[in-house]
C-alpha cells in the first residue's frame, strides 16, 4: 500500500485553542478514505493541513511524496471546502471555465458537468441554484483538473439520498481510476461506503483502519456503535 | 507568474462585473452626470469648471476602483474562493495582474465615456492632450484598486469595507490641492499633502491644463506609479496562502 498522504504527530492550534493533538495517519493511494467524526472535531483543520493552507505547530504532513503546501502540489490537489467556494455571481459554466484554466482541464468541462448531474444548469447563475446544486458546482470545479488527490470536506451534506449514492459511486469510480479520495463526513452511515476510515473526535484520532477491521476489532454490530466503543475504551484508559 | 492564468482571472473579474448591470450603469453614468452637474453649477465661471473638472477625471476612477476592489476582494476572502485559489497554480501576482487588467479595461471605458461628454459636449479642455488625461486616470484607478485590496484585509463585512472609503478618500480629497492650492496650506497640512498620492494625480492633471508636457507632469505620473507599486506590495502582503 502506497500512501498518498502521510501525517505524523501533527499538532495544530487555531488561536490559543489546540485543535489537533498529535495526529498520525495515512491515506492510501487509489482508495476512498473517509474522515469521520462529529462537527468541531478537527476534520476541516486536518484537511486544511493536508491541502497546505493551515499553519501547523509541529509534526509532518507529506502529500504525494512532497511536504504539504509545496508549490509543485498545487496542480495535483483538488480541494472542496465545506461551504461551496465558487463565484455566486457567475454562471456554472463560467465558474468551470475559470477553474479549468487554473488547472489546465479545459477539455473536461462537459464530462465533469455530467458527472455531477448539472448539465442542464450550465448557463444558470450559481447564486440562483439550491444549496445542494452549489455544492456540486464546487465539486465539479475541483474535478475539472483531474487531480490525483481529491480532498472533499463534507461534499454530500444536504443532498438527497439518490444524489448522495451517485456521488459515492463517482468517488469509487475515480478511486478505481487511480485517484486518491479523502471525504469527510459527520454522518456515520456514510462510513460504510469508504475503503478506509479515519475516526477523529476532539482533535484525537480514534481509528485508522478498514471498516471491516474496525468492526472485527470492536465486535460492534455497526460502525456507529464501533465508534462509541473506541471512544469509551480510549477514555477508560 | 503565468500569463494564461492572469488573463483567465481578468476575464473572470470582467464576467462578474458583466453579471451586475446596475454596477456597470452606476460606473458609467454617475461620473458623467456629476461632470454635467458641475458644468452648470459653474456656468458663470468656466475657468473653475476647467480646473475642477479635469481634477475630477483623476478622482472618479480612484474612488470607483477603490470601492469595487475592496468589496470584491472582501468577498473573495469571506466566501472562501481566495483560499481555494491559493490551493491552485494561481500565484499572487497572477491574481493582482488579473484584477489590474480587468479594472484597467473598466477604467478605460469609464473615463472614455466621461471624456467624450466632458470634452465633446461640456467644453472642457485638456491642452496637453486627452492621452495624458487617460494615463493619469488609469494610474489613479490602479492606485484605488491597490489600496482597496489592502484595506479589504481589515474589514470583515461589506459594511466595514465601504466605511474605509471616506477614511481613505476624503483626507486625500481635502488635501490634494483641489479646494485650496497646496502652496497656500499651513506647513503641516502641506507636508501631509506631499505624501498623499492623490495630490500628484491632481497636480499632474493641472499640468495637462497648463498645456505643456513638462517635467512636473512626468514626475507626477511616476510618483503615482510608484505609489501603485508600493500599495500593491502592501496588498500582496495581506494575501496569505497559509493561515491559522
Amino acid at each position: 500500500m502506497t500512501a498518498a498522504v502521510a501525517v505524523g504527530n501533527l499538532v495544530v492550534f487555531r488561536g490559543k485553542r489546540q485543535v489537533l493533538f498529535d495526529v498520525s495517519c495515512e491515506v492510501p493511494a487509489g482508495q476512498v478514505t473517509g474522515l469521520l467524526g462529529p462537527s468541531g472535531g478537527g476534520k476541516t483543520t486536518l484537511l486544511r493541513s493536508i491541502v497546505g493552507v493551515q499553519a501547523i505547530r509541529s509534526g509532518q504532513v507529506s502529500v504525494l511524496g512532497l511536504p504539504a503546501g509545496d508549490p509543485a502540489l498545487r496542480a495535483r490537489i483538488g480541494y472542496v471546502t465545506q461551504d461551496p467556494s465558487v463565484y455566486g455571481d457567475l454562471s456554472v459554466i463560467e465558474n468551470l471555465r475559470y477553474f479549468a484554466a487554473l488547472s489546465s482541464g479545459a477539455g473536461r468541462i462537459a464530462e465533469v458537468l455530467a458527472a455531477v448531474g448539472l448539465t442542464g444548469h450550465a448557463a444558470d447563475r450559481v447564486d440562483r441554484l439550491s444549496g445542494g446544486e452549489r455544492a456540486r458546482v464546487s465539486l465539479a470545479c475541483a474535478l475539472v483538473g483531474a487531480p490525483p488527490l481529491l480532498v472533499l470536506d463534507e461534499p454530500t451534506v444536504g443532498l438527497d439520498p439518490v444524489l448522495r449514492r451517485d456521488l459515492w459511486q463517482l468517488f469509487h469510480q475515480l478511486a478505481a481510476a487511480g485517484t486518491s479520495v479523502i471525504v469527510s463526513s459527520h454522518v456515520m452511515d456514510e462510513a460504510a461506503r469508504c475503503d478506509r476510515l479515519l475516526l477523529l473526535r476532539e482533535g484525537r484520532l480514534y481509528a485508522d483502519d478498514t471498516p471491516a477491521e474496525i468492526l472485527r476489532r470492536t465486535g460492534a454490530p455497526d460502525l456507529e456503535e464501533a465508534f462509541l466503543r473506541l471512544v469509551t475504551e480510549q477514555v477508560a484508559r | 507568474m503565468n500569463p494564461a492564468i492572469a488573463l483567465a482571472t481578468a476575464r473572470r473579474v470582467l464576467q462578474q462585473l458583466r453579471h451586475d448591470p446596475r454596477t456597470i450603469a452606476l460606473l458609467l453614468v454617475v461620473p458623467s452626470g456629476l461632470m454635467t452637474l458641475l458644468r452648470y453649477v459653474y456656468d458663470g465661471s468656466p475657468q473653475i469648471f476647467d480646473s475642477i473638472g479635469l481634477s475630477l477625471l483623476g478622482i472618479f476612477p480612484f474612488v470607483t476602483m477603490f470601492l469595487i476592489t475592496s468589496v470584491a476582494m472582501l468577498r473573495e476572502r469571506t466566501t472562501g474562493t481566495l483560499e481555494r485559489l491559493f490551493t491552485t497554480r494561481l500565484a499572487k501576482l497572477d491574481l493582482l495582474v488579473g484584477y489590474a487588467l480587468a479594472f484597467a479595461v473598466t477604467t478605460c471605458v469609464q473615463v472614455g465615456v466621461v471624456c467624450l461628454i466632458a470634452f465633446g459636449w461640456l467644453g472642457l479642455s485638456a491642452p496637453a492632450g486627452v492621452g495624458w488625461v487617460m494615463l493619469l486616470a488609469l494610474a489613479s484607478a490602479l492606485l484605488g484598486m491597490a489600496l482597496g485590496l489592502f484595506v479589504s484585509a481589515f474589514a470583515r463585512t461589506e459594511f466595514q469595507a465601504v466605511q474605509f472609503l471616506p477614511a481613505v478618500v476624503l483626507p486625500q480629497f481635502l488635501l490634494c490641492g483641489l479646494l485650496t492650492p497646496r502652496s497656500q496650506m499651513v506647513d503641516v497640512l502641506r507636508w501631509v499633502s506631499n505624501v498623499l498620492p492623490m495630490s500628484y494625480a491632481v497636480e499632474g492633471l493641472a499640468q495637462v491644463r497648463q498645456g505643456s508636457v513638462n517635467g512636473v507632469l512626468v514626475r507626477d505620473l511616476l510618483v503615482v506609479i510608484g505609489c501603485i507599486v508600493a500599495a500593491l506590495a502592501l496588498g500582496a502582503a495581506t494575501l496569505r496562502r497559509r493561515t491559522s
